[in-house]
Formats: C-alpha cells, sequence, structure tokens
C-alpha cells in the first residue's frame, strides 16, 4: 500500500484518517504496525523531505534574500509550500474587527502538516497542566491526569528521538531513565543568561526538543515500543537505522533531510508505509464525515484537488486530525437530518473553547557580547536551553493574578545573518546619524551576535469569548462553508502578559542588557494576537460530562462512536508547554484505545 | 548497538554536494532591462517555489535599472561597503543586482522601497553633477564622500535624500551580510555539517567572565 490517486482507494478501510501531521501520523503508525488497514488524507500535495528542504542554502541563494513573502510567509527557506495565514481560495473570517478580539489561523497544505515547520520543542504537560480547576479553580479539568499520558509521553519519546535533561522540576516531568538523548552543551549565551538569570529567579537548563544528538537505539528500542510484535520491531528498527544524528548546522525550521529531527512523514508515516497497511491519498481535501441512518460514520467525502472531482473514502471508524480547527469545521459541516448542527455537537460545544500560548516577547542587545571571539554555535538547529516555570509557590499564594505559568525560550548569539541583522546599528555604535564606509564593516563586526531575545508562551484556559462558528454565508473555493472566528483575552492572559513582559526585561537587565523596546504601557499591544503562536488547540474538548464536552478521556465523541479526534481539538485548555508532543502522546493512546474496541467489537 | 559509523550517510553525502553548488560562482546573466517608471506586472515565486534552486537576481522577475542606474548603484553600494583588506566590496559580491531585484519586486512590501530607490539613485546623480560637474559613480572617493556626509550626519539639511541614505545602507549591509564572503567578514563561520557540536571555545567563554 503506497500514496496513491484517488482512482486507486480502496472500497473500504478499517480506519480512514484525516490529516497527516503530528496527530494523523502517529495514529497511522501505531495503527498499521497492528495491522489495521489505514487510509490518511491530506489536503495539500506529496512533500519529499529528502530532496525538497533547502538545508543549507545562504539568503543570498534566494529570491529578495530569502525574506518573507505573501507566497512564503515565514521566508523563502522555511520548510512550508502552499501554506500561510491567508491562502487564495480559502479564507475564513473573524466577528470583531479590534486586533485583539481576532484569532489568526495558520494552515499547512502539504504533507507532514505543521511537522515540517516548527521548532522541534517537545516539552511535556506536567500534572497541573490537565487539572487547572482544581489547582487554580478556574478552566476545566482534563478527564484524565498526568499518570494516564505518563507512559505515551515516554514511548513517543523514544520513537521520534527528544533530547533534553530529566531536571526533577516541578511541573515540567522527568522521562524514565534511558527515554532522552543526550542534551547538546549550551551556547555561551545561553550559559551566560543560566548565570545571571538565577539573580531574578530564571531557572535556564537544557530544554527538549525533538532533534537526534546520536544515532538512535535500533537494538532495544523497537523492543520497548512493540513488545511481542517482531514484524513492528524489524520495520522500526530498519528505519531507526537510516536516521542520521544532528550534523549541527542550519534551522530546523527547513526541515532535515538527513532525518536527524522529526516531521510526521520521516518518523511516522515511512514506517507506517512500510507495514503495507497504509494508503495515503494526498491533494484530498475533506468536506463532511458522511453517517448513516443509525448515526454512525461510514467515511469522509473530498474534493480531488488535482481533477476537481468529489470522492469518498469509506471506513469503519473516522479519525480526525486535520488541525484543530479544521477538524472543528469538518464537524461542523458534516450536518444531517441526526444532526442538524453537525455531528458529535448535542452538547453545542463543538468549536467552543479554542486557546493558544499566551505570548510576548523583548529583546535586548548585550554588551558583554560585543567582540565576541568568532566561533561556530549553529548547533542543533534551535535553542538548546529555555527557561521553565518554577514560580508555583507565588502561584499557590495567589500573588500573581494568573492561572499556570509560562516557559521562556531564547535565542541567542551568532546565527546565520539575515538582511535585518544590521537593524539598529547606528544607534547600538552611538551614532546619531547613518553609519558607512570602514567603521559600519567594523562596527557590523562588532555587535554581531549581541542581540538577545526572550518569548513567553504561557497557559490559556478556556473562556466563552474564544470560539469559532460556520460562517453564515462565505464558501472556500471548494463550495465548503468557512469558520468565523471570535477571541477574548481574559483578565488571566491580561496579567500573565504584564507579568512576562518584567519579569523578561528583569532577566536582560540580570545580564547588563540594552532593551530594544521598552514594554508597551497598553499590553494588549505586547501581545502575540490568538492563533499566531500556532498551538491554537480546543473546539472539541474532552470531559467527563457529555452534556458539557465532545469527546470522552479517548478522544472518542460521545455522540458518533465510531470518530475519534488525535489532533489538538480535545485540549480542555493550553499549557505553558507546547503542544505536539502531547498530540503525539494522545494519538498513540487513543489509536490503542481504538484498536482494542475494534477488537471486541465495540466499535 | 549500531555505532554512529555504520549507519548510511547517503543522505549527509547530498547535503555536503548541496553546500558545495551553494558556493558555486554565479553565472552571469542576460539582462531585461525595464523603464524604472513602467509598472510592475510580473508574477511573484507563487506559493510552492523550489526551495533548494539556487536563484539570482532577476531568476523570477525582470530586473529595472537601466544602465547609468546601475553604474550609480554600484559606486554607492561601494561607497557604504568597501573593500579592504580582509573582505570584498558590496558590487564585488552582487549587491546591485540584489538591490534591482528588491525594488523590482512584484510583492507590496517592496514597493515603497521602488520609489526610494529610484528617486535617490537620480537625486545623488543631481547632487554630484551640481557639486563636482560630475555623475556620482565617476567622483573620486573623497568627493562622494563629502556628499554622504551631507545626508548622514545627525541632522542632515536634506531629510528626504537621508532616509533614502539610510533605505540603501540597509539594503547593501544586509545584501552583502547574507553573502558567503559577507558572512565571513561579519565573523559567522556555521553552516559547516560537523560530526560533534564541542560547545563553546574556551576564548568565548572567557570572554563574558564564564572561564
Amino acid at each position: 500500500m503506497p500514496v496513491i490517486t484517488t482512482d486507486k482507494l480502496q472500497s473500504f478501510y478499517d480506519v480512514v484518517i484525516v490529516g497527516s501531521g503530528a496527530g494523523g501520523g502517529q495514529t497511522a503508525y501505531t495503527l498499521t504496525m497492528e495491522g489495521v488497514k489505514v487510509l490518511v488524507m491530506e489536503a495539500g500535495r506529496s512533500f519529499d523531505p529528502a530532496t525538497e528542504v533547502a538545508m543549507l542554502q545562504l539568503p543570498s541563494h534566494a529570491p529578495l534574500r530569502g525574506e518573507k513573502t505573501p507566497d512564503k510567509q515565514y521566508g523563502f527557506h522555511d520548510c512550508s509550500i502552499n501554506s500561510g495565514w491567508e491562502i487564495p481560495g480559502e479564507p475564513y473570517t473573524n466577528a470583531n474587527s479590534e486586533p485583539e478580539n481576532q484569532f489568526k489561523w495558520w494552515r499547512q497544505r502539504m504533507m507532514g502538516g505543521r511537522t515540517n515547520h516548527w521548532g522541534r520543542i517537545s516539552l511535556r504537560n506536567g500534572p497541573y497542566d490537565f487539572k487547572p480547576r482544581t489547582c487554580f479553580g478556574a478552566g476545566f479539568d482534563w478527564p484524565i491526569g498526568y499518570d494516564d499520558v505518563a507512559p505515551y509521553y515516554d514511548k513517543v519519546e523514544m520513537l521520534i528521538g527528544v533530547f533534553g535533561t530529566n531536571e526533577g522540576l516541578e511541573n515540567s516531568p522527568n522521562s524514565s531513565p534511558g527515554v532522552l538523548q543526550p542534551a547538546p552543551k549550551l551556547r555561551v549565551g545561553e550559559l551566560y543568561a543560566q548565570k545571571h538569570g538565577k539573580k531574578v529567579g530564571a531557572h535556564i537548563t537544557s530544554i527538549h526538543r525533538a532533534v537526534l544528538t546520536r544515532p538512535q537505539d535500533a537494538e532495544t528500542l523497537p523492543a520497548k515500543l512493540h513488545p511481542g510484535n517482531k514484524k513492528a520491531q524489524g520495520i522500526l528498527a530498519d528505519h531507526m537505522r537510516t536516521r542520521s544524528p544532528c550534523f549541527w548546522a542550519t534551522d530546523c525550521h527547513r526541515g532535515c533531510s538527513i532525518r536527524a529531527n522529526y516531521d510526521s512523514q520521516t518518523v511516522h508515516l515511512r514506517p507506517a508505509l512500510a507495514t503495507g497497511n497504509l494508503d495515503i491519498l494526498p491533494n484530498a481535501m475533506a468536506r463532511e464525515v458522511t453517517i448513516d441512518n443509525q448515526g454512525k460514520a461510514t467515511g469522509i467525502t473530498f474534493t480531488d484537488k488535482s481533477t476537481g472531482r468529489e470522492g469518498h473514502a469509506k471506513g469503519r471508524v473516522v479519525v480526525l486530525a486535520a488541525g484543530s480547527m479544521e477538524s472543528v469545521r469538518l464537524l461542523l459541516n458534516s450536518k444531517s437530518n441526526l444532526f442538524p448542527q453537525g455531528i458529535a455537537n448535542s452538547s453545542g460545544k463543538v468549536g467552543k473553547y479554542i486557546t493558544d500560548s499566551v505570548s510576548s516577547s523583548v529583546g535586548a542587545h548585550i554588551p558583554a557580547f560585543e567582540g565576541m571571539p568568532v566561533h561556530n554555535e549553529d548547533g542543533a538547529g534551535g535553542p538548546h536551553a529555555y527557561v521553565p516555570w518554577t514560580m508555583h509557590a507565588q502561584n499557590r499564594n495567589g500573588e500573581l493574578g494568573f492561572p499556570g505559568g509560562y516557559h521562556l525560550e531564547f535565542t541567542s548569539g551568532r546565527q546565520m545573518p539575515s538582511l535585518t541583522t544590521l537593524n539598529g546599528i547606528d544607534s547600538k555604535s552611538g551614532s546619531a546619524g547613518t553609519l558607512y564606509g570602514r567603521r559600519l564593516k567594523e562596527e557590523a563586526r562588532r555587535f554581531y551576535g549581541c542581540q538577545l531575545g526572550f518569548g513567553a508562551q504561557g497557559t490559556m484556559l478556556p473562556n466563552d469569548g474564544s470560539f469559532c462558528e460556520l460562517d453564515p454565508e462565505l464558501k472556500d473555493q471548494w463550495g465548503i462553508p468557512v469558520l468565523r472566528f471570535h477571541w477574548k483575552w481574559t483578565d488571566f492572559e491580561i496579567n500573565q502578559v504584564r507579568h512576562q513582559q518584567k519579569h523578561i526585561c528583569e532577566i536582560l537587565e540580570s545580564m547588563g542588557g540594552k532593551i530594544s523596546q521598552k514594554a508597551d504601557a497598553d499590553v494588549l499591544k505586547s501581545m502575540k494576537q490568538g492563533g499566531t503562536v500556532i498551538h491554537e488547540v480546543g473546539g472539541a474538548i474532552m470531559g467527563a460530562d457529555p452534556a458539557s464536552s465532545v469527546t470522552n478521556a479517548w478522544s472518542q465523541t460521545w455522540d458518533v462512536k465510531n470518530v475519534f479526534l488525535a489532533d489538538g481539538a480535545p485540549f480542555a485548555s493550553t499549557a505553558d508547554k507546547n503542544p505536539t508532543l502531547t498530540i503525539m502522546a494522545l494519538a498513540w493512546r487513543m489509536a490503542d484505545r481504538l484498536k482494542d474496541e475494534m477488537k471486541k467489537g465495540n466499535i | 548497538m549500531n555505532s554512529a559509523e555504520n549507519l548510511p550517510r547517503m543522505d549527509r553525502r547530498k547535503a555536503m554536494q548541496w553546500m558545495l553548488s551553494a558556493t558555486a560562482t554565479l553565472a552571469v546573466r542576460d539582462r531585461d532591462a525595464f523603464g524604472a517608471d513602467a509598472p510592475i506586472k510580473a508574477k511573484g515565486y507563487g506559493p510552492d517555489p523550489s526551495m533548494i534552486t539556487i536563484y539570482k537576481p532577476g531568476d523570477v522577475w525582470p530586473l529595472t535599472f537601466t544602465e547609468p542606474q546601475q553604474r550609480t548603484a554600484r559606486a554607492l553600494c561601494d561607497v557604504i561597503i568597501p573593500a579592504d583588506d580582509s573582505s570584498p566590496s558590496a558590487s564585488a559580491v552582487g549587491v546591485p543586482d540584489f538591490i534591482d531585484e528588491w525594488i523590482s519586486s512584484p510583492y507590496p512590501a517592496q514597493a515603497g522601497d521602488r520609489r526610494i530607490i529610484l528617486d535617490g539613485l537620480k537625486w545623488i546623480d543631481d547632487e554630484a553633477i551640481r557639486c563636482f560637474k560630475k555623475v556620482f559613480a565617476s567622483l573620486t572617493l573623497e568627493q562622494q564622500t563629502a556628499i554622504c556626509d551631507d545626508i548622514t550626519s545627525a541632522k542632515p539639511k536634506d531629510k528626504k535624500a537621508a532616509s533614502f541614505f539610510k533605505r540603501y545602507r540597509d539594503l547593501t549591509a544586509g545584501g552583502y551580510y547574507t553573502t558567503p564572503e559577507g558572512m565571513k567578514a561579519i565573523g559567522y563561520v556555521g553552516n559547516v555539517p560537523s560530526a560533534t557540536f564541542e560547545g563553546p571555545p574556551i576564548e568565548a567563554l572567557k570572554h563574558v567572565g564564564l572561564a
């Protein structure tokens, strides 16, 4: 079974999955390794990370020095094609006109989805993150706790390869012994921040990222991941052996042709294809989950983008992993006499409770770095260190005015120069005019690598004002009704961003930094707009009660037993951690359950 | 357990080949000169361009500069980034062509720069003729510097000319430091595949008091 076109669709699959990213990839992997016949549908085209990613090209090899354009919205060499905030023919709308009440929606229309484009930052949710109502008196407790997910975090980390250290931190859990790959050494700017940040309570330590720092242990990991399944072990061992560890150059956002970092195709879909149990159908824009007259899902109707024709893929089970909002859109668009408000929506909660990471950033010039001896600090193509949230005591004492917390990511040092590398050079050098000539070249050398910035990503609990619904009129180029978003920040998020800005400035000042831009008095101007961190989750939250949630603790919809969700849609809140690792852990857990339920004949 | 040496290395070799091709000399190209005031009708590269292709200015959309504009652009680039003992000038690494590509872009973000740069290049030639009876490119470095000093001081008389110069300086410097030669000049020595990452050298740690 291979990558196919519509005419090669089989008449029936065990499971039809919409989406080929982290959730769809993990689900397909887990199921096909156990012999389940699976179809993965992807709205974008096939994409080959081995031959299509630009790993070592320079900005001067790209049009406009690789700067972003409406066609390539994260820059030319970023591993995104046919993707963006705005995609021609695929609109969405916002109900409100104020920027702070708008949601921006990134779509990644390519095989592997958003796993082609991310920092590979792989943080576990901690125990508090699953129980915000219990811990902070706000939001909803998830119907699962950290202990339910912990074994799956271990499995995912062993499968995809995550480097990092176990720090024994409150609410930033350790991995089991032997799971993590060794963390790379910290860069000079990271060590400098670590030393000075302590003065203001910032605990700076190794980050966890899905990048191999050494070859995967193909002798022992497959048996741990697939006990008793020799075929799966053999396939996985073969695939682990084709992955090279990081060669310590290039930004991970460009993609990785040597397979050192994780993307869904490289790590999930390749071995899944090797089982012979997977078909992948690219260019298939899903429209609707079809339902029989008993209210059971029968498959997915879709538009084949290469022919414009409508198709139907049939299966015993449907798994939506199209990206949280796209999965929500599919549920809402699946209307019938049985389900006039869309499927799985008897609670009226489909589309409700969208959250994103609460984010702001501040940068500074660090004079101590001026004239730094020349050295190569590319490293693992992204951060080696971060600042986990440690202010739990203040939180418990109610000193902060917001639930949860935030972690800080930071970039420092001698990264590949871009068109804007010299921004601000006149003021840095104390020149009131415009530098040029020999002096410009000298100052460029002196100041290069002295910029350091922190970006915060924090907890967001669901609120009634952040949701989406079908736009009553607008349709996309395939005639599919589009989403209309509503967005609202509450005092929790606003208080948190105030704290972020103050704390980041303290850390930068502890390093002697000259802050590039003072925090804005209007805190809303410092906040990243809803959706722009591209961590949007929720919209079909899991819960213990069918009246107030869309899925049960297994991401199985209450109303339609053979429809499951495998992306961020079932998240009942956003933690102070990035969502991707949790999406994969929950998808693996869901797929195990799904397989068991199929075996028992319950589905 | 397998050691690193036993693992297949085909992909890494491929990556190395790309790096070599990436440093290949830029080929001479045909110039498709357009009138400076012609509206830009060209299309962009679209949402699915080949990312691995090595592009050069003029490959995707036609360029704008006339021969005299090119001469002025080159001369001004080299006043801003002159050659020195260790690194070449901006024009020696193709920065004027990059600026031409930038102002010829069909995307909206560059439209403002098109007018600023084309007007500015005309202004600087007019100023050169007014002061020294020759176009900017034909002046001595002292004469060129005299004109530039007038518009780069803290309080320039001609604000429009000053803002043109600052924008032209930013594009020249950005264009320069994104080339292999410019990266070497600024002290960027990465983008080189390596078997290990050893962390910062002792001199770097000493520089910030960490060793």
